[in-house]
């Protein structure tokens, strides 16, 4: 009788120009379409956006809990790669 | 045996990431306990929220001027969005929103047993606002530290939101009691009626609360019933006060000792009554929610229809 | 210059579309707690704030030019059924859901013209709020467009429906292209819109709405009339009672 007929949608929303979209939540609809504009309703209306992007829940592709140790873990190990790796003499206080 | 010192592994480490203030996020391993406790916790929240529309609700058509009627119909379009934000939290645990729509209406899960009082005055909008929902924060402020990712993020979202709930329904007392005899009358009865409830909102005493202990040791909950509680007695006191009605607790005296507010005994009769059905509103409530579902049924089987035959002229016609 | 008769007409037109507004923003609030699912009950909700705020703008500037003590809640909570003259295509009852996208879509694509002609009005606060209620409006034909092709094409059920709504409703839609002698007279002078001009373009898009959403335009042979007179269905006293009741009862208080 019942049966989800809705989809899940991820939401993101860009703050302000010059930011990144971020993660705010997820939402039903039946499509792309209504749920933009479902995610304009229910995740802006304190005006906390200036441009909205929906995923499908079912589309995003996500890195696994087990994977993390030869996915993630590998990176930690330099260092290098960080500013806070190299010392500047004191003159030089900004780069 | 493997398989069991395997699985005591994953949970030391587990309650160690807990113990160090390390989130926990959707993907990670997490004990049955810890994943059903917290389905059952913010579903209940979730549950809540959407319920609590109905209470208030009530009085969006009548609110007595356009900017109340305003003010009323945001706060309670809040609600719905919190319940969504919570239902989002829910479902990054693998449950989907029917089946715990389908929890509420068969009566399986449960929601604030606050929500099955009546809402019988203008009063008592505001009442609700200033009191239950300055109950619900108190907790909700404490929950932003909870340790599961989606959730203390959800929570932080509907704290930032429900600032302006707390103070509109003090507002509305405040009209009320510098207005007429009558709407400080209406004040004093809605306060009266809706202080004991909102105390009983934090649960049981510590002692008698069936999840507490598990749920501060995962971090799901982070501080008492009894402390929160505690806290919501002493931040309303000055509150009426300042209104200038009587407080509902006769027994209420500051203990310069203790630093808080010594109280009355609340009726614990009347709290396992009122959850056990016999809230003037526990079946209207549910029954109110499943209507709306059912009515809803056949627009949601038009959007699923509207969709494949979409998908159909979109094979036919691929340009 | 705008003379003493002017400045009533401009009230009384003011108060009209104020009632408008607020007649159907309280229709739409009901659905509150009873839309379809969640998402839904939200984003219908924030139309409902659309109307209601759009009553108040209107209301404060009727107060603004009665310079009588009357305020945006006197006009909203102390006239009864006879002195409101909102168009009676907004009060009619909520109905199911297919009913009130129906009437949304109606009354979003009469208000996509109406605006447009509103916002060129010598009148300059009706020219401001036109500006600020035509974006609103923008974005509610969007949605109300949308769910009358997906329930108009969606299921058997939702179809019939749907036709249903759209043939109880055809009969109130020819009042809103009517214009009385007080709009005449604004007109005249370029602050109200003649309405009788939007109707073409209004029809041509309902057309293409209905079309769409494989529904079928009725035949024009009933009309209801009468809002703009005081001449109401029997619903808009029971909406005003509901309204009312608190406001009325504690006579003289703030709130």
């Amino acid at each position: 009788m019942t049966r989800e007929t809705l989809e899940l949608f991820e939401v993101f929303v860009r703050p302000r120009r010059g930011l990144d979209h971020k993660h705010v939540g997820s939402l039903h609809a039946q499509d792309h379409a209504q749920a933009l504009e479902y995610a304009r309703d229910c995740y802006t209306r304190r005006g906390e956006g200036v441009s909205i992007w929906v995923v499908r829940s079912t589309d995003i592709c996500a890195s696994q809990e087990e994977d993390v140790e030869s996915f993630i873990d590998p990176s930690e190990d330099k260092p290098y790669r960080l500013a806070t790796y190299y010392r500047l003499p004191d003159p030089v206080d900004n780069m | 045996m493997g398989g069991n010192s395997d699985q005591a592994e994953l949970e030391r480490q587990f309650q160690q990431r807990i113990d160090d203030d390390i989130k926990i996020e959707p993907k990670d391993w997490m004990p049955d306990a810890y994943r059903e406790n917290l389905i059952r916790q913010i579903s209940q929240h979730a549950h809540s929220e959407v319920i609590g529309m109905q209470p208030e609700g009530n009085y969006i058509t009548r609110a007595p001027s356009l900017r109340r009627k305003l003010i009323l119909l945001s706060k309670v379009q809040d609600e719905a969005g919190h319940g969504l934000y919570l239902y989002s939290a829910s479902e990054t645990l693998g449950i989907s929103r029917l089946e715990l729509i389908e929890a509420l209406q068969s009566g399986a899960a449960k929601y604030a047993s606050i929500f099955n009082y009546p809402t019988q005055t203008w009063g008592d909008v505001g009442a609700i606002g200033w009191l239950v929902d300055g109950a619900a924060i108190c907790n909700q402020v404490s929950l932003q530290r909870t340790s599961y990712g989606p959730y203390a993020r959800g929570m932080i979202r509907i704290c930032k939101e429900e600032s302006f709930h707390q103070r509109q329904g003090y507002e509305i007392m405040l009209a009320l009691a510098r207005g007429s005899d009558e709407q400080r009358q209406m004040a004093q009865d809605s306060l009266n009626r809706f202080y004991w409830p909102a105390l009983m909102m934090f649960g049981p005493h510590d002692g008698e609360s069936a999840h507490s202990a598990q749920s501060m040791r995962w971090k799901i909950k982070r501080e008492t019933n009894d402390a929160l509680r505690q806290k919501f007695i002493d931040q309303t006191v000055p509150q009426i006060e300042f209104l200038g009605l009587d407080h509902p607790d006769r027994d209420i005296s500051w203990n310069e000792s203790r630093g808080h507010y010594d109280h009355g005994e609340i009726d614990w009769h009347e709290f396992y009554s009122v959850i056990n059905g016999n809230g003037h509103c526990n079946r209207q409530r549910l029954q109110h929610h499943i209507r709306a579902h059912q009515e809803g049924e056949w627009v949601r089987d038009a959007l699923a229809a509207y969709q494949e035959k979409q998908r159909q002229r979109d094979c036919q016609d691929p340009d | 210059m705008i003379d003493r008769q002017d400045s009533d007409d401009i009230l009384a037109y003011a108060v009209r579309l104020g009632d408008d507004a607020l007649v159907l923003g309280q229709r739409i609030s009901e659905w509150v707690s009873n839309g379809p699912f969640l998402e839904e009950d939200i984003a219908y909700a924030n139309v409902a704030l659309d109307f209601l705020g759009r009553a108040r703008m209107y209301y404060r500037y009727a107060a603004d030019l009665a310079r009588d003590g009357r305020d945006e809640d006197h006009f909203a909570y102390r006239r009864n059924e006879r002195e409101f003259t909102n168009l009676l295509i907004y009060e009619l009852p909520r109905g199911d859901f297919a009913f009130s996208q129906v009437r949304q879509l109606f009354v979003d694509l009469y208000n996509t013209g109406f605006l447009a002609g509103l916002g060129t009005s010598e009148d300059p606060q009706l020219a401001a709020i036109a500006a600020k209620t035509a974006k609103e409006t923008r974005y509610h034909l969007r949605r109300s467009r949308e769910w009358v092709l997906r329930l108009g094409d969606g299921t058997r059920e939702s179809h019939s429906r749907t036709q249903k709504a759209v043939n109880e409703l055809w009969g109130y839609t020819h009042e809103l292209f009517d214009v009385d002698p007080l709009e005449q007279r604004l007109a005249a002078r370029g602050v109200a819109v003649d309405n009788r001009m939007l109707r073409p373009a209004w029809y041509q898009a309902v057309s293409r709405v209905l079309d769409e959403a494989t529904l079928e335009i009725p035949g024009d042979d009933w009309a209801v009339r009468g809002g703009r007179d005081g001449y109401h269905t029997e619903s808009l006293g029971h909406l005003l009672t509901e309204l009312q009741y608190i406001h009325r009862c504690y006579p003289g208080c703030c709130w």
